[in-house]
């Protein structure tokens, strides 16, 4: 950690410049603050990012539509699914490839199954940020074995799944995977249970959360917030319900809202989002219709990549990843290939009011505030 | 909902005059001096309250021209998206920045000022985001030749 | 232990009696006690993270606790895409270890850019400016992969004298620094040299099977 002492700051009082990162125990990647210190306080804090910019954008105009779906697995590389999602549903505006029933039920369920680990793992490091040195993080990392062990035996791999694609699903799973599925979702509550009565009523998780890094409503909205954190602050926008992608609307789930949006409402609006999860998933593992994984246009498009030409145009295909809105922008200029590629990642928008969650507190808070922000550095650098 | 985009286009005419806006292809055109007008005036009328900036990105369209395609939704009324579009000469892009209007823009700004080179006035701290500060070139741009990493180095 | 002859010493281990060299004992102590640096670049260190948590436990093989100061850390597992912005701070890093250091360059990334080795901010391997012991191939490796490595790892320890480890001396490496269109010098020369032939030019791909009839290679000439 480099140290400089710089001249008088504006209020008379002398202040340290202090480096958070690129390589810190408590990042979550590599990124970097410079924080303005007095004292103990934060008077000014800027992120510094790009360590990890592998520029995804410039490898998918040189990419086939279906050649990007490897790279979007390495973006939020905690949600390999949701971001194959968000991408097929994008092609899918663009070139018109419908999806076919079973699939879409089969991407609902890797998209929720894939919200359980995101948001279990992001508890564990929340907790690993405040001192519980490894325990709720092996807890959680258990929890996610399992579900690994699903996404492993669905897709081949159990991180980068690759799995979705325009039309449906790449394969299609036996009926031992899905009653598989159906034991661990319904084991799930009991484990939730037991991460709750360990964290929730927690003299010490209080007393670190409540009133730290409070985000405002109106800053929420007009800083481009997405996801837990925007509803942590007590907004009602979840792109589930607002757009309704998918198949999405045949399912009955509830919206969790914070009241404060402080660390403690980010949390505890993870633990709700877990149980709405499980909601979702008991209603989409119920009766899965038979028929293709994918769809007769969706086959096409992956057998011969270089013949689906999408017309000329431009869409923007978004999906509520369990980090918040990420976002597909793809124009196409009539070529087997697009012309612009780009991913709005939330994570990268959600920085934007790091500093102002920070101002006033103190350093050890500061870390906890990044970990209830939930970056993943794939994506804020792409 | 949102409304139809002429509805939209004489709505805004009316309570801007002086500002023209051309519809293509489902994509509000909005010429460069007028974006902050009209960004202000999308976001505080009852009728759009289009207060949630998704997306700020840049198309680079070479030899002549680069745009700059904003998204937006409505978090209040719960409609969208809304595509504006800024033509810009690629010689010298510069237009208002929209980030005192809507905060979700500061960053985003920032990485298409690195990658493509589009310069945002008014923008409260335009400096590279992803690539380092010495960094010279526009790597997103379609001309920009990256360096041979494997030329040969003089021991 | 080449003075003792090898049926003598299982007639005494039977008697339990162990022989031993101080070279032995001494790198078996070293070898399960390896500290690894906590340096996660990407995607790589979550799987990282998945072989310290409980399922693959790390701790099991002497890796129990990962160090997050590079003083206190003998390997450093370079985990995910090294760009260039990133580079000079990983060789700073590796110059803060103290010796005997090793490197396990984890995934496709560290080893050679990985799939993004198209890029202009991506480093093409972390082996042009750092000595690497071992190359883990995945993307990402599972955490098995990790543990062969690191066995591999273990191995090549156990197989070089106590002594000899203990007073080579390596030196700092030199640090690069950023420069107008990447990192200056590209490469260190004492560290790596860029391959002379080149076994797949990807912008040349084959032709077309219809093509390719009797007389022409199926792989593309490589240019000497």
């Amino acid at each position: 950690m480099e140290q400089t002492v710089l001249p008088a700051a504006a209020g008379g009082a002398q202040t340290i410049e202090v480096n958070l990162g690129p390589q810190h125990p408590s990042t979550h990647g590599v990124f970097r603050m410079i924080a303005e210190l007095d004292g103990e306080t934060i008077v000014r804090l800027k992120p510094v990012l790009g360590y990890l910019h592998r520029n995804h954008e410039q490898i998918g105009e040189g990419n086939t539509y279906i050649a990007s779906f490897p790279f979007t697995d390495r973006l939020d590389y905690f949600n390999a699914m949701s971001n194959n999602f968000g991408l097929a549903l994008a092609i899918e505006k663009l070139g018109g490839v419908p999806a076919s029933e079973r699939g879409e039920r089969l991407r609902v369920i890797m998209a929720e199954l894939t919200r359980l680990v995101n948001h279990t793992a992001v508890t564990g490091f929340l907790l690993n940020d405040m001192g519980a040195f490894g325990t709720p993080l092996l807890y959680a990392f258990r929890e996610r074995e399992k579900i690994l062990d699903l996404f492993e035996a669905a897709s081949g791999s159990r991180m980068m799944c690759n799995y979705v694609r325009p039309g449906g699903v790449r394969e299609d799973v036996p009926e031992e995977w899905l009653n598989r599925a159906r034991a661990i979702v319904d084991g799930y509550p009991r484990f939730l249970d037991e991460f709750e009565q360990l964290l929730t009523e927690n003299e010490i998780v209080q007393q670190r959360t409540k009133h730290v890094g409070v985000l405002p409503k109106e800053l929420a909205v007009n800083a481009g917030i997405t996801g837990p954190m925007l509803r942590a602050s007590g907004v009602n926008y979840d792109i589930r319900k607002v757009d309704g992608y998918s198949i999405y609307p045949q399912f009955s789930f509830k919206v969790p809202l914070g009241t404060v949006g402080d660390v403690y409402d980010r949390y505890y609006v993870r633990i709700l989002e877990m149980r709405e999860s499980i909601k979702i998933l008991q209603q989409a593992l119920k009766d899965v219709p038979g028929g293709p994984a994918l769809s007769p246009k969706g086959v096409a498009l992956v057998k011969a990549p270089r013949t689906f030409k999408p017309p000329k145009g431009e869409a923007y295909g978004r999906v509520e990843a369990p980090k918040g809105e990420l976002g597909f922008f793809l124009v196409s200029d009539g070529s087997a290939v697009p012309y612009r590629y780009h991913i709005r990642a939330p994570s990268f928008v959600n920085l934007t009011v790091l500093e102002d969650m920070c101002l006033g507190q103190k350093v050890a808070d500061v870390i906890i505030i990044l970990g209830s922000v939930d970056i993943v550095l794939g994506e804020v650098d792409r | 909902m949102l409304p139809a985009l002429e509805e939209l286009k004489t709505a805004i005419e009316q309570q801007l005059p002086g500002v023209a806006l051309a519809l293509e292809a489902g994509v509000v055109l909005v010429e460069p001096k007028d974006l902050a007008a009209v960004g202000r005036c999308l976001k505080e009328s009852e009728r759009f309250r289009l207060d949630y900036l998704a997306n700020v990105t840049a198309v680079d369209y070479p030899p002549e021209r680069m745009d700059v395609v904003y998204h937006l939704y409505s978090m209040a009324h719960k409609h969208g998206p809304l595509t504006l579009k800024v033509k810009l000469p690629r010689a010298k892009p510069v237009v208002a920045s929209v980030t005192p209007i809507w905060r979700a823009a500061e960053f985003q700004e920032r990485e298409v000022y690195d990658l493509y080179g589009v310069v945002f006035e008014g923008h409260p701290d335009l400096r590279r985001i992803l690539m380092w500060d010495g960094f010279e070139g526009h790597p997103m741009r379609k001309d920009y030749v990256p360096e041979n990493q494997n030329a040969p180095e003089p021991a | 232990m080449t003075a003792v002859d090898e049926g003598l010493k299982s007639e005494l281990q039977k008697q339990g009696v162990f022989l031993t060299t101080w070279d032995q004992l001494a790198n078996w102590g070293r070898s399960n006690s390896i500290w690894p640096l906590q340096f996660g670049l990407a995607c790589c260190a979550i799987e990282m993270i998945a072989t310290a948590a409980s399922r693959y436990d790390i701790a099991r093989f002497g890796s129990e606790i990962f160090r997050a100061s590079p003083r206190q850390a003998d390997l450093m597992i370079v985990a995910g895409t090294v760009t260039k912005k990133m580079a000079p701070q990983v060789v700073r890093l590796y110059n803060q270890m103290a010796e005997p250091k090793y490197v396990i360059s984890m995934g496709a990334c560290a080893t050679s850019g990985g799939p993004f080795h198209k890029g202009y901010n991506v480093l093409k391997g972390i082996d042009r400016y750092i000595p690497v012991d071992v190359y883990i191939p995945g993307c990402p490796p599972t955490p098995e992969g990790l543990l062969e490595g690191l066995t591999k790892l273990q191995e090549r320890i156990k197989a070089r004298g106590f002594g000899a480890a203990m007073s080579e001396k390596q030196g700092e490496y030199r640090v690069p620094a950023y420069g107008p269109q990447g990192l200056l010098p590209r490469y260190s020369p004492e560290v790596w040299q860029p391959p002379t032939q080149h076994p797949f030019d990807y912008q040349r791909l084959p032709a077309a099977p219809g093509a390719a009839q009797a007389g022409t290679p199926s792989a593309p000439t490589t240019p000497s």
